[in-house]
């Protein structure tokens, strides 16, 4: 690895403000992704700005959302009975991400802030209907993921939590990547005091709704409804995991399942 | 940049100085020369160097020393009683659960921290917990048997 100066910051105007003035300063969370990539030298920062020392893991319910503070461990929300008991399919989703030490280190607003195309976490949000809360300012999960490793974040903002509103019912199902876990396509359903949401990750650059499902959900909630309603795979991802065509049927057939564990 | 750090390593309180951008895993093998803790792909994925910290299982090639200052560290040098072995390293022995030994260490690192978690882990839950643990030799089969027998051994509590 490059030579970089190591920051603990002891809070979070400290970790704002350091990260404000150094040359290239990037945060650190559970390092799961950003220290790998640093090892390949895709990221080469200057400074590290340790957010583990600052109060932000931990999950509450506030009036009818859980909040769920941006340091939280993906163990930490797959074994919390609170979630489990409010919004069972957010625990199994922390459940099923990468392995044991990956979830035991990495966070919520790590994933978040990533965005990576294939990560569970995004799903959920844009499912619930989440809000992201920074440093600055709270937004809407669509408002946040704005494309591929792209979010809404400006250079010294930090996500302090994010506030999921609990639905009537929901569920994720993903199809996994036989080795590392992560989604080749994963679909958030929930029913919401909104409406019925479809969210997709890992067929796409970013996460995204789909409007055609979530209609034919409102009129017939089964899972003959999403199953046969075919997916434009055009701008879908395409890797040696899956083709772009794989892709668009998996996520009809995730819909189905999701449904289907409702 | 250089920094010290102050960590507890398998029940001995050490200091040093490491540079900032030291990996745990580099500050145990080379610092501490406590070399049973092994490098295998270096990106997260293989488990090989996995370690104990305050209690749980964490890839030592993806955390920082500075990152474990104050913290509680278990290597696999730790596991065993003087020459009594840990029952889950016993079980790996008995139950022929190595070929040529390079991923057991994070593999008994990682069964340890299921077991403490789940006294009695089905054959499904072991396979679950090991997906970050790779093994190029033995097929996982009898990496498997061994966990299921160093479970019980632990849960009738061998007093090593
Ligand atoms: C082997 C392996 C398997 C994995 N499998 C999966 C999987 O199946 N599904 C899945 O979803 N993920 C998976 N991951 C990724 C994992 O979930 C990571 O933990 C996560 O993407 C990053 O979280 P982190 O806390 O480690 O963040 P870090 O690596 O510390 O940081 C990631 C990025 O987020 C920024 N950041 C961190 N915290 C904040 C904050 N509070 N505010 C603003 N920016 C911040 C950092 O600056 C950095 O750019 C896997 C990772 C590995 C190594
Ligand atoms: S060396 Fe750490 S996971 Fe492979
Ligand atoms: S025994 Fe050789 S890698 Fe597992």
């Amino acid at each position: 690895m490059y030579e970089f100066s190591y920051h603990k910051a002891s809070s979070l105007e400290d970790a704002r403000s350091t990260l404000a003035t150094a040359e290239d300063g990037k945060l650190l969370a559970g390092g799961m992704t950003l220290l790998p990539t640093m090892k390949q030298r895709l990221a080469a920062p200057t400074v590290l700005v340790d957010l583990t020392g600052i109060d932000m893991a931990g999950i509450e319910g506030k009036g009818d959302n859980i909040v769920v503070g941006a340091m939280t461990t993906h163990a930490a929300v797959a074994s919390s009975s609170l979630v489990q008991q409010t919004i069972p399919a957010l625990a199994a989703l922390a459940e099923g991400i990468g392995d044991p030490q990956v979830r035991n280190r990495g966070t919520i607003g790590g994933s978040v802030a990533n965005a990576d195309p294939a990560a569970d976490y995004p799903a959920a949000l844009v499912g619930l209907g989440a809000t992201v809360v920074t440093s600055k300012r709270s937004l809407s999960a669509e408002e946040f993921f704005t494309g591929m490793f792209e979010t809404a974040l400006a250079e010294d903002e930090i996500i302090t939590a994010v506030s999921f509103p609990v639905p009537e019912a929901a569920a994720y199902q993903k199809f996994p990547n036989p080795a590392s876990r992560y989604a080749i396509v994963g679909v958030f359903v929930a029913k919401t005091a909104n409406g019925i949401r479809v969210a997709v990750t890992g067929a796409g650059g970013s996460v995204f709704r789909n409007a055609e499902m979530e209609q034919a959900l409102a009129s017939n909630f089964s899972p003959d409804a999403v199953k046969n309603i075919a997916v434009d795979s055009s701008g879908l991802n395409e890797d040696i995991h899956a083709s772009a065509e794989y892709r668009a049927h998996l996520v009809g057939v995730m819909a189905s399942r999701a449904v289907a564990a409702m | 940049m250089s920094v010290s750090v102050v960590m507890t390593v398998n029940g001995e309180v050490v200091a040093k100085h490491v540079e900032d951008r030291t990996l745990l895993v580099e500050f145990l093998r080379e610092h501490l020369r406590l070399t049973g803790t092994h490098v295998g792909c270096d990106t997260s994925q293989c488990g090989a160097c996995v370690v104990h910290a305050n209690g749980k299982s964490l890839k030592s090639c993806t955390a920082l020393a500075v990152q474990m200052d104050g913290a509680e560290i278990t290597t696999i040098e730790g596991l065993a009683n003087g020459d009594v072995l840990h029952p889950m390293q016993e079980a790996f022995r008995q139950n022929h659960g190595l070929q040529c030994g390079f991923c057991t260490p994070g593999m008994v690192m990682s069964a340890v921290d299921l077991v403490n978690e789940n006294p009695d882990p089905s054959e499904t839950e072991i396979r679950e917990w090991l997906e970050g643990n790779i093994c190029r030799c033995t097929g996982y089969h009898n990496i498997v048997k061994s966990i299921s027998a160093g479970a019980k051994a632990m849960r009738e509590g061998d007093p090593t």
